[in-house]
C-alpha cells in the first residue's frame, strides 16, 4: 500500500484517524416509539407522546431495529453481543424532549468486527470496527426562521440509529473515503440504511491525530462533527492533519476538543474546548430492560442474509471470468450487480459488463436516469450482448441497435430483424464487393502491393460502408487479405 | 345517608347487585363529603364530580341491564401522579400546574374499563418527592385523625390515604416509591398495598424513580385492596418493565387458613430507641398470626441498616434524569428567558419546588464523573445485597412482618422534620428496602397510639406471592379489630 506521508520542510507526519458513523436505521417505525419514520412529511407530523417526552410516557423497543442492528452487525463482520444495555445519555437541548437521548453505553448489542477496504493502488487494508450500538436520534432545531425564535422539528426524534466506532486505523483521508464508500455500499445491500449522507442519513464524526512519521505515540485528537459527505470527509482529515502539523511544528500544543468542518474554506473551527464538554451522566435506562437474543434469532438473520459486495465480487471474479476492477465498480451498487447478473446470464459475461459500464452507464449518464427507470432492461442487454458473440449483428451495428434500444425500449431482436441490420456472413456476397473495389480502386491496390501495407484499413472501411455496416468484419478482414495479396 | 360512605368496597357491590342502593347515591354521598370536609382535609386538587355523576348514571343502567363490571359505579380518587385524559394532571408541581394530559394511565384505564368512576385528582408530595405531604405545591394534607393540633397525612400518597379515611371516596389509587402508599396508609388508619414491582404499568404514571415506583390502591379494608388490585394490575405492552405473570384472583385468597405458615420478624429493624408502643403494637401483630395458626421465626436482614443512603442515592438518580423533560419547552410553566439556557433555568427554578430542586441535585451529583463509581454504582451494588437478604430471609419464612412506620404522625411543619430533611428520610426506614428489592408490601392499621393515633404493620411477601400477603393480612386485619373513623 502507498503510504501517506505528509512532508514539511521541518519534518514528516503521519495521520491517525478514526471515525463514528451514525446511521439512520430503516425501520417502519421509531426505535422506541410507534411514530412512523417517513422522510418530508409535514413538520411534527411524526410525533408520539413518547417522542415529544410528555410526562409518564415509557419508551418500548421497536424488534424491528434491533433486527436491523444484528443484520448490520452481521454484514460488519463483528460479534453480536447476546446481552446489551440502554443507557441515557442526559444533556438538556431544546430538540431532545426528554432531556436524555437512550442510547448504550457499556453494553453495545455489536462488538468487535471488521471490513475490508480496497484502494486506489489496487492493495486492500483491513479496518477494525470497534463497536456498534443503537440508539434515538434527536429532533432538529431550526434557527433560521425567524431572528428571535427557534423552532422544532420532532419528526427525527426517536428515529433509530445505528453509531459505528472505528478503531483509529485510517492512515490516509483516502483510505477513510474508501471506507465509508464501501461501509454504504454493505448497510445498502443489507438494506438497514440508505446512507444517503447529504440527506443526513449517515453522518460522520471524524477523530483526528498526527504524530511524526514512523512513531507509535499517539498524540491528543480533535473530534470534527457531522461530516456530510465522503469528499468532506477526505478534505477534513486533510485539512486538521495539516493543523496540527502547524501547530506542534510551531511550538504550540493541540488541546482536545470538538470541531466544526466548513467545506466552504476547507477548515475547521473549534465548536466546544474541553472544558464545556457536556458530562452526560450515563446510567442504565430503568424503563428498558437489558436486552438479550437468542441464538436462535441470530442465526435466523444470518440464514437471511444477502451476498455481500465482497463475496458477490469474489464470484463474479472466480465464476463469471471479471477482472477485479471490473467487479468491484460492478460490486459496489447491489441494484447494478443485480442487473449485471440478470443481464450476464447464459450470456458471455465479461462483454455483459463491458457494456454494462460502458454504453450502458453512459447512456444513463447522458438521459440522467436512475437504473430502475433504464429503458434498456438487463435481458434485452444480454439479448444484445448475445447477437454479437453469435455473429448475427457486429459491434458497430451494435452500437447503433443499442442506440435504438435506449430510444424505444425494444428488445434488440426486434430492431435486427425490423430494419434488417443482421450482418452479412454470406461470403460470396462479400467477395463481390470487394472485387468490385479492387477493380474500381487500382491506384491504391498498387500502393499497398506497393508496401503501404496501412491503407488495408481504408480497404476494410469501404466495405463496411458499402455493406452498410452489415458485412461481418472477420469476414471481410480474411476476404481482403486473401485477395490483395 | 352519610353512613353510605362507610361500606366498603365489597359492601358496596354486593348491595349495588341486590339492587339495595344505587351508584347516583353513593356517589352524591361522597360528592357530599367531598364538599363538607375537602376544605379542611385538602385531600383532592382537582374534583370530576359531574363527570363522576355521569359515569354512576351508566353504571347504574349496567346494573340494570346485568351488564355490570368488576368494579361498576364504584367512586374512586386518583393520586395526581396518574395521567387522567382530558381532567388536569399537575404531580402537585407548579411545573405542571395547566397541564392537561391527551391520554389515559393504563393504570387508571384499567379501572374504568372494569365500570370505576373518578371524582377528582388527589394530593401528593410534588412529584411524589416526601414522606409528608407537605412539599406539594397545593399545601400540605391534613391527617382526618387530627385534632387540636393538623397532622401531617404522610406521603407522598397523602391525598389518598386521608380521602379513604375521611370517606372522600371509596378507594384510590397510589404510588410507591419507598413507602408512599403505606406510610400515609399508616398514618391515616387505612390499608394500602404496593404490589410487586412489575404487577402494575407504569405507562402515563409521571415518573419519580422508574426502577422503584410502582402503583397501588389505597383502601378501607384488605379485602377492597385485592378488589381493586385485581382491575390496576396485569402486563401492558407499553411498559416494558411490566410483567407478564398472570394476575391471581387476589380476593380468592382471603380467609384462607395461614395455619403453618412462617412469619419472618427481622431482627435488625428492632432498632434501639424504637418507639415502645411501636414495638409493642408489633408483638401484638405477631401475637394476632400466631393465634391463627402461623409460626413466628427469627429472619436478618443484615445490609437494612444502608437501605436508607441507598434509596436516597438511586431515587434521586433517576428523578434527576426523569425530569429533565420539564424544561418550559413543549408544555407546563414556562418562564421566558433571553435564550435557551435562560429558559429552562428560569422555568425550572420557579416551577419546581425545594425538596425536588435538592433532589434534582443529588441525583445530578452522585452520577456525575467522578462520583458515578463512588454513589450511585456503590448503591447499585448495596441494592444487590439487600435484595439478596430477602432472598434468603425468604428461605425462612413465607412473609415478613415489620412496623410500617417508627412513628406516628406528626404535626404539619414539625420543626425537627424541616430543619434536616434526613429526619423526614428516617420515616421510611422500613419501607424503602422493599421497593430495593421490588417486592410486595401491604401496610394495615394495627390499632392506635396512646395519643389516639392510628399505627400501621407492614407485611413483606416473595416478588410475585401477593397471595400469601392477603392472606396474612385478613388474618391480621380480623385479630387487630382496627375501627375506622
Amino acid at each position: 500500500m502507498t503510504e501517506y506521508v505528509i512532508t514539511t520542510e521541518k519534518g514528516k507526519w503521519e495521520i491517525i484517524c478514526g471515525l463514528e458513523i451514525h446511521c439512520q436505521i430503516i425501520s417502519q417505525s421509531k426505535i422506541f416509539s410507534g411514530a412512523s419514520t417517513e422522510f418530508g412529511d409535514d413538520v411534527n407530523e411524526n410525533v408520539s407522546f413518547v417522542d415529544a417526552g410528555m410526562p409518564g410516557m415509557l419508551p418500548t423497543l421497536n424488534k424491528e431495529c434491533v433486527h436491523q442492528a444484528v443484520k448490520t452487525g452481521l454484514g460488519l463482520n463483528a460479534v453480536i453481543n447476546k446481552y446489551s444495555e440502554f443507557s441515557r445519555k442526559n444533556y438538556f437541548y431544546a430538540d431532545l424532549p426528554q432531556g436524555y437521548q437512550i442510547t448504550q453505553f457499556q453494553y453495545p448489542i455489536v462488538g468487535e468486527g471488521a471490513i475490508d477496504i480496497d484502494l486506489a493502488d489496487g492493495t486492500s487494508k483491513t479496518i477494525r470496527i470497534e463497536r456498534m450500538h443503537i440508539e434515538q436520534d434527536a429532533g432538529k432545531s431550526i434557527h433560521d426562521m425567524s431572528p428571535t425564535k427557534s423552532f422544532i422539528d420532532l419528526n427525527r426524534a426517536g428515529v433509530g440509529l445505528m453509531e459505528i466506532v472505528t478503531r483509529p486505523d485510517f492512515r490516509s483521508p483516502d483510505e477513510a473515503g474508501a471506507f465509508l464508500k464501501k461501509l454504504r455500499s454493505i448497510l445498502r445491500y443489507l438494506g438497514t440504511c440508505d446512507g444517503n449522507m447529504d440527506e443526513g442519513s449517515m453522518r460522520c464524526d471524524v477523530n483526528v491525530s498526527v504524530r511524526p512519521y514512523g512513531s507509535d505515540e499517539l498524540r491528543t485528537r480533535c473530534e470534527m462533527k457531522n461530516v456530510n459527505s465522503v469528499k468532506f470527509v477526505m478534505q477534513a482529515i486533510e485539512s486538521e492533519a495539516k493543523r496540527h502539523i502547524d501547530v506542534y511544528e510551531n511550538g504550540g500544543t493541540i488541546t482536545q476538543e470538538t470541531r466544526q468542518f466548513d467545506p466552504a474554506t476547507q477548515t475547521t473551527k473549534v465548536m466546544r474546548k474541553k472544558e464545556f464538554a457536556h458530562d452526560y451522566r450515563y446510567f442504565p435506562e430503568p424503563d428498558l430492560p437489558p436486552l438479550i437474543l437468542s441464538d436462535e434469532f441470530i442465526n435466523k438473520i444470518r440464514n437471511e442474509l444477502v451476498e455481500l459486495p465482497d463475496a458477490k465480487k469474489a464470484r463474479f471474479i472466480k465464476e463469471l471470468g471479471l477482472t477485479a476492477y471490473d467487479a468491484a465498480v460492478i460490486c459496489e451498487n447491489k441494484e447494478t450487480a443485480d442487473f449485471f447478473e440478470k443481464a450476464a446470464k447464459g450470456h458471455d459475461a465479461k462483454k455483459v459488463a463491458n457494456w454494462l459500464m460502458g454504453d450502458f452507464f453512459a447512456m444513463l449518464n447522458e438521459k440522467k436516469l436512475e437504473l430502475k427507470d433504464s429503458p434498456v432492461s438487463a435481458e434485452n442487454l444480454g439479448s444484445l450482448v448475445e447477437l454479437i458473440t453469435s455473429n448475427v449483428i457486429n459491434g458497430k451495428t451494435a452500437k447503433d441497435v443499442f442506440a435504438l434500444m435506449a430510444e424505444t425500449g425494444e428488445n434488440p431482436e426486434k430492431i435486427v430483424e425490423e430494419r434488417g441490420l443482421k450482418q452479412v456472413t454470406d461470403t460470396g456476397a462479400i467477395e463481390k464487393l470487394i472485387d468490385d473495389l479492387l477493380a474500381s480502386a487500382a491506384d491504391n491496390v498498387a500502393a499497398y502491393r506497393g508496401g503501404k501495407v496501412g491503407l488495408f484499413g481504408w480497404f476494410v472501411g469501404q466495405i463496411m460502408k458499402q455493406s452498410q455496416g452489415k458485412a461481418n468484419p472477420q469476414v471481410v478482414n480474411a476476404l481482403l487479405k486473401k485477395k490483395l495479396g | 345517608m352519610s353512613n353510605l360512605t362507610d361500606l366498603t368496597i365489597s359492601e358496596t357491590l354486593r348491595k349495588f347487585k341486590a339492587k339495595e342502593i344505587s351508584p347516583v347515591e353513593i356517589t352524591k354521598a361522597y360528592a357530599e363529603n367531598i364538599n363538607a370536609c375537602n376544605k379542611q382535609y385538602n385531600a383532592y386538587v382537582t374534583t370530576t364530580i359531574e363527570q363522576a355523576l355521569e359515569q354512576a348514571k351508566t353504571a347504574e343502567q349496567n346494573y340494570m341491564n346485568g351488564t355490570n363490571r368488576p368494579l361498576e359505579g364504584i367512586a374512586l380518587g386518583i393520586k395526581d401522579l396518574f395521567c387522567t385524559k382530558g381532567v388536569r394532571t399537575t404531580a402537585c408541581s407548579h411545573i405542571l400546574d395547566n397541564f392537561i394530559p391527551p391520554y389515559e394511565s393504563t393504570v387508571t384505564q384499567n379501572l374504568l374499563n372494569d365500570g370505576a368512576l373518578f371524582l377528582g385528582k388527589l394530593n401528593l408530595d410534588e412529584f411524589a418527592m416526601g414522606g409528608s405531604n407537605e412539599t406539594s405545591y397545593f399545601g400540605p394534607v391534613v391527617n382526618p385523625w387530627s385534632k387540636e393540633i393538623k397532622l401531617v397525612a404522610g406521603g407522598s400518597s397523602g391525598g389518598s390515604a386521608a380521602a379513604v379515611a375521611a370517606k372522600m371516596c371509596a378507594a384510590a389509587t397510589g404510588t410507591d416509591t419507598g413507602g408512599s402508599i403505606r406510610e400515609p396508609a399508616a398514618f391515616c388508619g387505612v390499608t394500602g398495598i404496593k404490589p410487586t414491582y412489575g404487577r402494575c404499568s407504569r405507562y402515563g404514571t409521571i415518573a419519580f424513580a422508574s426502577s422503584l415506583d410502582q402503583a397501588g390502591p389505597i383502601c378501607k379494608d384488605v379485602t377492597d385492596c385485592a378488589l381493586v388490585l385485581n382491575s390496576m394490575a396485569g402486563y401492558d405492552e407499553k411498559d416494558s418493565t411490566s410483567s407478564k405473570i398472570a394476575v391471581p384472583d387476589f380476593a380468592s385468597f382471603l380467609g384462607k387458613d395461614i395455619k403453618g405458615l412462617k412469619i419472618g420478624v427481622p431482627m435488625e429493624y428492632r432498632v434501639d430507641g424504637l418507639n415502645p408502643e411501636v414495638a409493642d403494637y408489633w408483638d401484638k401483630a405477631a401475637e394476632i398470626l400466631k393465634a391463627a395458626g402461623a409460626e413466628v421465626v427469627s429472619i436478618s436482614l443484615p445490609h437494612t441498616k444502608y437501605a436508607l443512603p441507598t434509596y436516597y442515592v438511586i431515587a434521586p438518580a433517576e428523578a434527576s434524569s426523569n425530569l429533565a423533560r420539564y424544561d418550559g419547552v413543549r408544555y407546563g410553566h414556562r418562564v421566558e428567558g433571553n435564550g435557551l439556557d435562560e429558559l429552562y433555568i428560569s422555568s425550572r427554578t420557579d416551577g419546581f419546588g425545594r425538596e425536588v430542586k435538592r433532589r434534582i441535585l443529588i441525583g445530578t451529583y452522585v452520577l456525575s464523573a467522578g462520583y458515578y463509581d463512588a454513589y450511585y454504582l456503590k448503591a447499585q451494588k448495596v441494592r444487590r445485597l439487600i435484595k439478596n437478604d430477602f432472598d434468603s430471609a425468604f428461605q425462612k419464612c413465607d412473609v415478613i412482618l415489620t412496623p410500617t412506620s417508627p412513628i406516628e404522625p406528626f404535626a404539619i411543619g414539625d420543626k425537627k422534620m424541616l430543619e434536616n430533611p434526613i429526619n423526614m428520610y428516617l420515616n421510611d426506614v422500613f419501607t424503602v428496602s422493599v421497593n430495593l428489592a421490588g417486592l410486595p408490601a401491604m401496610s394495615l392499621p394495627i390499632g392506635l397510639s396512646k395519643n389516639g393515633l392510628p399505627l400501621g404493620m407492614q407485611l413483606i411477601g416473595k416478588a410475585f406471592d401477593e397471595e400469601t400477603v392477603f392472606k396474612t393480612a385478613y388474618q391480621l386485619e380480623r385479630g387487630a379489630n382496627f375501627v375506622r373513623i
